[in-house]
């Protein structure tokens, strides 16, 4: 019995979560300590997670695998491939930053209610009651389990975004508190109506293997064994309603549009923080389960409903991207970024392709970077203003230099860069798509440009010129705290964007494990390709003929 | 039977024939003695009410109540352990009882939910001391007129009702009989017997007495039709097929059974009958578990009644009353199931439907409860439905987490207080959450449990039914039920912002210190709650085990 790695990394921010409710209501710094030491210890975790994982090595690795539900056919089965591990990691790297950055969002007010009433240990507790779901959905390798989680999820980002928002609202402090609470409601509702759907789907599947291999399974490797064993054949139309039913709950989650609507309402009234565990952390689920579930678990029907997902995933790219060059609110704007960004992702992971595929991965990791350093900077900004709008701001750069080069680092990655990290991923995605779908390439491209749009318009909007109000004079630039948030994250940009080589490494075997779950191979290049350039990316198998 | 008929063959109960003797009856009494143990204890409650200083009669009753439910509890687990639900199963009472899996597993069930009764109907620290003299929910003299002269002069004498608490036995009493019963006539009286002890402990709250009231008359009235539709329909049953005993009935259903009573020859067989007969017993069935079209009663009796006995009555009339569906149609009727599979399937979706949607425009929190147990009744019968060995222990396992959940949110309702009593009002439960965020967290469980969030035990029951109803070939039901799950997680979800998000108002309620007793109750309730969610198994297993009926 080896070290159950995978479920100690899951269950330290979990234990960190009680352990910080627990801090009596007076000790508020203690908590926020408590959290940020936790989520440091899990960051050690996750790299050990990631040291550990051989690329060369099986698909699933670090397994754990023991009984749980047996009624249910449910085993609590851990395990990752180098997508799941890469994913654990970004998860661990990126809540030290949340904690960091959220340092006063949770201080009380002046009233207290109640001296029972302990909004601090509570807001920490919960952030690290989420990274502790959200590690054991990246890890799960059984469907049950990873509903679970991905269910149970949503009730402390629920608590989140309806108990913790601005001080200051634009719209004055009850208004805030009624908007806030509808977006809370409005997240927690799309997301449960996609999970229920998905719930329906889950006991479809464990009819269909009930009635197949005799007793239900939730395993994915026993499903992918029994598959290709050929015990265990859906039928078409089985196999598709299931994977509807899955790819709904994962699209509501990613987000993808038309369900789009509650990620501008949730990210623009939760704290930047929590916007980021949003955007960067859970989001991330949704794309990550369509590789890991939907293309594993229905590869056939994945095939079948693939124009759609790529017509809706350029839908979101475009709709997203225009929506956000007309946002008068910051947090919204880079909420509808990051629809933009998901509609590429989700373009990648369904164009079928290895460069697609992985590039959809490192998107995933890149924009979570992105977008975190982006929106914790932005919230920086926010709070120094007491005021979410463009228009209130101008000529920042004068007074914070280094909060305005930061941001406009962020910036620059959200708009793919050459030369910082999303620009990797972005360009993998591009080429994936351009040689199975050329025309889908093309209007993916336009996505660049409308980003080029939204954020140079939102630096020069919120940075630049003249500075015209006294508010903006009096503004400091970062502090310590601040500047160890953001100069990491943009460090990372820098290098990850320099050498992304080591993450396609490990990502790369399994990609070509999905691949080959749904049976696909890239398709033969016009041309032959003498040599990827510098990101030493393996174009999978050329020997393999052209699908269908 | 055969030695009381006489040899012309016509019953006659007077004339032996020759050489035969009456033999006694022949009552397994060790098998029986859960049922016997709560009876007895009511018994004696009843003649400690007469003798004992009304001073004494609290404690008193509180503890042989206590007493009687546990040694009853005791008596259940030893003949399970005694294998006496699954390989030793048996018909007793002379046919008119069923002690196996499914029954013993219902009966530790109500047990339980009534040992938490008496621990929530004993709870004397929540309303204001009435001259110096603690007291319960119950009002101080239930015959007087609502605020009238004897009433104050009763809450004066610091009188307390303790009859609840043998009312509480007779009623668990009977409803052990009801999910056990292999026989018509004794379901018809197991009905009788926990029913009428339950009109009347809804009409007995201390505040609010003209609502209480009105529920009881209410409960009655509609409880007496659904008790009419129950005998009717035995009496068509025994028309159709000569016997009230189940197996009887489904031996002449199957046409395994031949031989007709010479009186009822121009009847048996008859498939009018038969189908008539299945339906108004199944109606009194759904009468009781609160079945849309027959819900109407469950939102003004669940209001009007006292919460602790609404708590009780909610979580276990429901166990009982399911219970006996169960029975009724995999015993009795399987043999139609192709007859009384399509209008359940109606009659599950209407109820999932109904009550979620209805419950979305609710303002008082124990009518939403209310609607909320009717859509529950609903994902129970898409269980039921399945018709498999899964879909008992599916229900079974559901009812036993229901019924602790609804036994822990009631109890929270009963500690939200205004100067008025229990606000009820949902306006008033805004900004609980920041007055008072344990008890509030503590509400969300139960809530998030209702609303079957995963890692609570609602989640792992409305799993258990939809897997078991899939399996049986009922797909299109578990998306309906999952439907109606979405459209109920919204009102539940309604209640948690209300309480986390909302600003508190300055009139709003505060909540009362409970003793020992609520919190505990409470407390079981969580832990129920977490332990189902978190590792059903051992209770899956124990479900799944006592997942067939004898007969």
């Amino acid at each position: 019995m080896s070290f159950p790695l995978l479920t100690v990394t899951a269950a330290l921010p979990a234990v960190g979560a009680v352990a910080t409710a627990a801090v009596p209501a007076a000790r508020r710094t203690a908590a926020k300590w408590s959290a940020l030491l936790f989520s440091l210890a899990t960051l050690v975790l996750a790299a050990v997670v990631l040291a550990r994982f051989d690329p060369d090595g099986g698909r699933y690795q670090l397994t754990e695998s023991h009984a749980w539900i047996a009624d249910f056919g449910v085993r609590y089965e851990l395990g990752v491939d180098g997508i799941g591990a890469v994913m654990i990691a970004l998860t661990a790297l990126l809540i030290p930053f949340v904690v960091a950055a959220g340092w006063h969002d949770a201080d009380p007010g002046e009233e207290r209610p109640s001296s029972r009433w302990r909004p601090t240990q509570g807001f920490f507790a919960l952030i690290l009651a989420v990274e502790a779901m959200v590690i054991v959905s990246f890890a799960a390798t059984d469907v049950f389990l990873f509903y679970i989680f991905f269910e149970a999820m949503l009730i402390p980002m629920y608590f989140l975004i309806g108990g913790f928002g601005d001080r200051a609202h634009a719209a004055g402090e009850d208004e805030g508190a009624k908007q806030r609470s509808y977006a809370a409601v409005k997240f927690l509702l799309y997301n449960l109506a996609g999970g229920l759907i998905m719930l329906a789907a889950v006991v479809g599947l464990y009819a269909v293997t009930a009635d197949q291999l005799g007793t239900g399974t939730f395993s994915l490797q026993q499903i992918a064994e029994a598959r290709s064993s050929g015990e265990l054949t859906m039928a078409t139309t089985t196999e598709r309603l299931l994977f509807l039913g899955f790819f709904v709950a994962f699209a509501i989650k990613a987000p993808l549009w038309p369900v789009h609507t509650w990620l501008p309402n949730a990210m623009g009234e939760a704290t930047a923080p929590v916007a980021v565990l949003i955007t960067a952390v859970v989001d991330k689920v949704g794309t990550f389960a369509m590789l890991r579930f939907c293309l594993g678990l229905f590869p056939g029907a994945s095939d079948w409903a693939t124009p759609v997902v790529i017509a809706l995933a350029l839908v979101s790219i475009l709709y997203g991207a225009l929506l956000a060059v007309g946002q008068r609110d910051i947090k919204r704007l880079v909420a509808y970024a990051s629809i933009s960004h998901f509609g590429f992702i989700i373009l990648g992971i369904f164009a079928m392709t290895s460069q697609g595929q992985g590039g959809a991965t490192l998107y995933m990791v890149f924009h979570g970077i992105s977008t975190a350093a982006l929106m914790l900077v932005a919230g920086f900004l926010i709070s120094r203003r007491g005021s979410r709008l463009i228009a209130d701001f101008g000529g920042v750069q004068k007074v914070a230099p280094v909060l305005a080069g930061t941001f406009l680092v962020g910036g620059l990655a959200t708009l793919s860069l050459p030369g910082l990290a999303p620009f990797v991923s972005e360009f993998l995605v591009l080429v994936g798509t351009f040689s199975r779908y050329p025309v889908a390439g093309i209007v993916a491209t336009a996505g660049i440009i409308l980003a080029a749009l939204y954020v140079l318009l939102l630096y020069q909007r919120t940075m630049t010129g003249p500075v015209k109000r006294p508010e903006i004079e009096k503004m400091p630039d970062l502090r310590a705290r601040e500047l160890a948030v953001a100069v990491p994250l943009v460090a990372l940009l820098v290098v990850l964007g320099l050498f992304p080589k080591p993450l396609t490494e490990i990502v790369n075997p399994a990609v070509e494990h999905t691949m080959s779950d749904v049976k696909k191979t890239d398709p033969k290049p016009q041309r032959p390709v003498a040599e990827h350039g510098w990101f030493d990316y393996k174009p999978a198998r050329h020997s393999g003929g052209e699908h269908e | 039977m055969s030695a009381l008929v006489a040899a012309g063959g016509v019953p006659g109960l007077w004339t032996l024939a020759d050489g035969q003797k009456l033999q006694a009856p022949d009552i397994e009494y060790g098998k029986l003695s859960p049922t016997l143990i709560v009876l007895g204890a009511a018994a004696v409650g009843v003649v400690l009410e007469a003798f004992l200083p009304r001073r004494s009669r609290h404690v008193a009753q509180v503890f042989l109540a206590l007493l009687g439910l546990a040694a009853a509890f005791a008596a259940v687990v030893g003949l399970a352990a005694s294998g006496a639900g699954s390989t030793k199963a048996q018909i007793a009472g002379m046919g008119a009882l069923a002690v196996d899996g499914p029954a013993l597993f219902l009966q530790g069930t109500i047990l339980l939910v009534g040992i938490v009764g008496v621990i929530t109907f004993a709870e004397r620290r929540l309303e204001p001391r009435a001259h110096g003299a603690p007291v319960d929910s119950f009002a101080a003299q239930p015959a007087s007129v609502p605020g009238g002269e004897g009433e104050q002069m009763a809450v004066k004498a610091g009188w307390t009702t303790s009859e609840v608490f043998p009312l509480l036995l007779f009623a668990v009493g009977g409803m052990l009989l009801f999910p056990a019963a292999n026989d018509l006539l004794l379901l018809f009286i197991a009905l009788e017997v926990f029913s009428l002890p339950l009109y009347l402990l809804c009409a007995l709250a201390r505040r609010r007495r003209l609502l209480s009231q009105e529920a009881a008359v209410k409960y009655f009235l509609l409880g007496a039709f659904s008790s009419a539709f129950l005998l009717f329909g035995t009496a068509l049953l025994y028309g159709y097929a000569g016997t009230v005993s189940y197996s009887g009935i489904a031996r002449v259903v199957s046409g395994a059974d031949a031989t007709t009573d010479p009186v009822l020859a121009q009847t048996t067989g008859n498939d009018a009958l038969l189908l008539i007969g299945g339906a108004l017993v199944v109606m009194g069935l759904l009468f009781k578990v609160g079945a849309v079209p027959f819900h109407m009663w469950t939102p003004d009796v669940y209001q009007g009644a006292p919460t602790p006995v609404t708590g009780f009555m909610a979580a276990a009339t429901k166990v009982a009353a399911f219970g006996a569906l169960l029975r009724l149609l995999y015993v009795v009727l399987p043999g139609l199931r192709w007859d009384w599979r399509p209008v359940m399937w109606g009659v599950a979706i209407l109820t999932m439907l109904a009550g979620a949607v209805v419950a979305i425009t609710q303002t008082d929190i124990k009518r939403l409860l209310a609607y909320s147990s009717i859509a529950h009744a609903g994902f129970l019968l898409v269980g039921t439905i399945a018709t498999s060995k899964d879909g008992i222990s599916s229900v079974l396992f559901y009812l036993g987490a229901y019924s602790f959940v609804t036994l822990g949110a009631f109890s929270v309702v009963t500690l939200v207080r205004d100067a008025g009593g229990e606000a009820t009002h949902l306006s008033k439960w805004a900004g609980l959450g920041r007055r008072s965020p344990l008890l509030a967290g503590v509400f969300a469980v139960f809530l998030l449990a209702f609303a079957g969030i995963p890692l609570t035990s609602g989640f792992a029951g409305k799993f258990a039914v939809f897997k078991a109803a899939a399996e049986g070939g009922a797909g299109a039901l578990v998306v309906v039920g999952v439907i109606a799950s979405a459209i109920a997680a919204f009102f539940y979800l309604r209640v948690i912002v209300l309480m986390f998000f909302s600003e508190p108002r300055a009139d709003g309620p505060s909540v009362a210190v409970p003793s020992v007793l609520t919190s505990s109750a409470i407390a079981v309730g969580v832990v129920v709650t977490i332990v189902l969610g978190v590792a059903p198994q051992y209770f899956l297993e124990l479900a799944g085990h006592a997942g067939v009926f004898v007969r």
